[in-house]
């Protein structure tokens, strides 16, 4: 399913957070979204589950209007793993799992159980069904979101900053277990070098608007990072994906 | 049904037997059992029983079967409540319903206020204030991003005190001791008033009221994880908690309306229930209501039977035995609390 952002401006208490967005992510692309803090990342992703209304603009899946659906129709097509993280019930990781089915209709108990059997097999958390969530480790709640947001069966998923307080190894299985996801996903990213080696291609947020977009190698380029991120960059090529990765480091201080 | 709930729904029925059996005026075994069999089935009672089985089926049954409205009511609208507020302390008075319905209730109880409805008029009129208090503050609490839970906690325990003054002078400038006495006892619950025309109208609010949370058991699920994870899940979350906001004010207010303020329950019952079966609320109210009715029978068969022929109020005897019981639980560490 196709992703596309047409002009989107987004307003809370009468400031605008992000202003005139245009962004598309093709069918089973991975999109990743950049920028530095404050830049309006969470806010655009917000308005794409439905937890904010755009003041202004489109966002179409496959053409329909988001915000025209039905609720649980929308949460049918587009799945996400928001960044909260609420700890007042101890859900176990079955049932948080069982959630991702809320949307559908016309469901069975079996069928439920089948379906979320599956996606916890898939991201490798079945052991842990009768564990609780709260008592997980960060990378295994991770695991068992994507789960849950596999069991909603959507074509997209959008992630909130999915790699936030991971180890390194816990960041590259979170990535990668999204990438074979196959789905259309757009993720806001914290880490330039992950976006790079993962992104098929990335749009940069820059003060709430789009500053620059492309593959990885085409855009994150010293100039735009230097002025978006307040950096000095240094692209090289990963010696074995020949991915793009960047090497950083202080802007030398203003004369 | 899970096994858990036909073992409470059993429980019930014994308690509910049991309750109509026991009592100050000496009407026990097994003439009680043998009257409300004769009251159910249209049997014939003699008249050497008659002024026994009027205690039986005018008194005590009423009062049971309102006893067990009350706490399936309250043990339902606590389990909502928490979800609603996100926070496992709150309990169906957090929100400053039952210190509004207070207000109206002692205004009659104190002032004679509302004598044009008779025996009507302390029903009445607490429910009415009830309204009238759930208008309030869901005024106050709205704000343009929705009620969010932290301003209806904040909201209904800020307006819950304003109320309790208002009740606090009329009870200290009560002329009468006779009637601050009743006051009192209305603040702390009790089930002493009950007639059998109250109990339509409170058990239809309640079983309704449950119906709905039963209905939106997974929209809950989905509210206690957060509101962006519900939004995401096709659940809107504000207007769920609006839905939420009404139903368990309304269902609060017809509770409160007809025993007072029975503390502990809405509190201690989900609580517990969580413990035992888990967080997903298609379990907890299953069980829930079932297990706050059978534990509001007893506590009101012992509030009637411990200082015979005086009564406690119901609610000092459900927190003499909630408290301890809720501490022993809470030490046995099972129970993950706000995750720590």
């Amino acid at each position: 399913m196709r992703l596309d952002i047409e002009d989107v401006t987004i307003e809370a208490a009468g400031i605008r957070l992000v202003e005139h967005i245009g962004l598309t992510v093709g069918s089973g692309t991975f999109a990743g979204l950049v920028g530095p803090n404050g830049s309006g990342k969470s806010t655009l992703l917000r308005s794409l589950y439905r937890a904010l209304r755009p003041a202004g603009g489109v966002i179409r899946l496959d053409g329909d209007d988001l915000h025209a659906m039905d609720a649980r129709a929308a949460a049918r097509a587009l799945a996400a793993l928001p960044q909260e993280s609420s700890a007042e019930f101890d859900f176990t990781v079955a049932e948080v799992v069982a959630m991702g089915r809320l949307p559908h209709r016309g469901r069975t108990a079996a069928s439920d159980r089948e379906i979320c059997a599956r996606a916890m097999a898939r991201t490798g958390v079945a052991h842990l069904a009768d564990r609780g969530f709260l008592g997980l480790s960060g990378g295994e709640k991770q695991r068992v979101l994507i789960a849950r947001a596999l069991a909603q069966q959507p074509e997209i998923l959008v992630l909130d900053e999915p790699t936030n307080h991971l180890d390194i190894a816990h960041q590259l299985d979170v990535l990668s277990l999204v990438r074979d996801s196959g789905l259309t996903v757009l993720a806001a990213l914290h880490d330039l070098n992950l976006a790079a080696a993962h992104c098929d291609v990335l749009y940069v947020l820059d003060g709430g608007r789009i500053v620059a977009s492309g593959p990885p190698e085409d855009v994150l380029r010293p100039p735009l990072l230097a002025e978006v991120f307040g950096v000095r960059a240094h692209p090289v090529r990963h010696p074995e994906t020949d991915a793009v990765q960047l090497l950083f480091d202080l802007l030398p201080p203003a004369t | 049904m899970p096994p858990l709930s036909l073992a409470l729904a059993l429980l019930l029925l014994l308690s509910l037997v049991s309750g109509v059996g026991l009592g100050a005026a000496g009407v026990g075994w097994p003439d009680a059992p043998r009257f409300l069999w004769a009251g159910l089935t249209g049997g014939t009672v003699h008249a050497p029983d008659a002024a026994a089985y009027t205690i039986v089926w005018e008194i005590r049954l009423p009062r049971v079967l309102l006893g067990a409205v009350a706490g399936a009511g309250l043990a339902a609208v606590g389990v909502a409540v928490q979800a609603m507020v996100r926070n496992a302390l709150a309990d169906p008075f957090v929100l400053g319903i039952s210190s509004g319905a207070a207000v109206g209730a002692n205004a009659v109880i104190l002032l004679g206020a509302f004598a044009g409805f008779g025996v009507w008029a302390l029903s009445a009129s607490a429910f009415a204030s009830a309204l009238a208090a759930m208008t309030l503050v869901y005024a106050v609490a709205r704000s343009p991003r929705g009620l969010t839970p932290l301003r209806l906690i904040l909201t209904g325990t800020a307006l819950a005190y304003g109320f309790e003054a208002v009740t606090t002078v009329m009870v200290f400038g009560a002329a009468r001791g006779e009637a601050a006495r009743s006051a009192m006892m209305w603040l702390l619950g009790s089930l002493g008033g009950a007639t059998w025309a109250q109990l339509p109208l409170a058990a239809t609010a309640v079983a309704a009221g449950w119906a709905f949370l039963w209905w939106r058991a997974e929209a809950l699920n989905a509210l206690a994880m957060g509101d962006e994870t519900a939004a995401a899940l096709g659940v809107a979350p504000d207007r769920l908690r609006r839905e939420l906001f009404l139903v368990t004010a309304a269902v609060t207010g017809t509770v409160v309306a007809v025993s007072g303020a029975i503390g502990f329950v809405g509190l201690m019952v989900p609580h517990v229930v969580r413990m035992l079966v888990g967080a997903d609320h298609r379990r907890v109210l299953a069980v829930a209501p079932l297990a706050g009715a059978v534990l509001l029978v007893w506590a009101d068969v012992l509030s009637r039977l411990l200082f015979a022929p005086a009564e406690l109020p119901v609610g000092v005897i459900t927190a003499v035995v909630g408290v301890p019981a809720f501490l022993l639980l809470m030490r046995r560490g099972a129970y993950a609390f706000g995750g720590r």
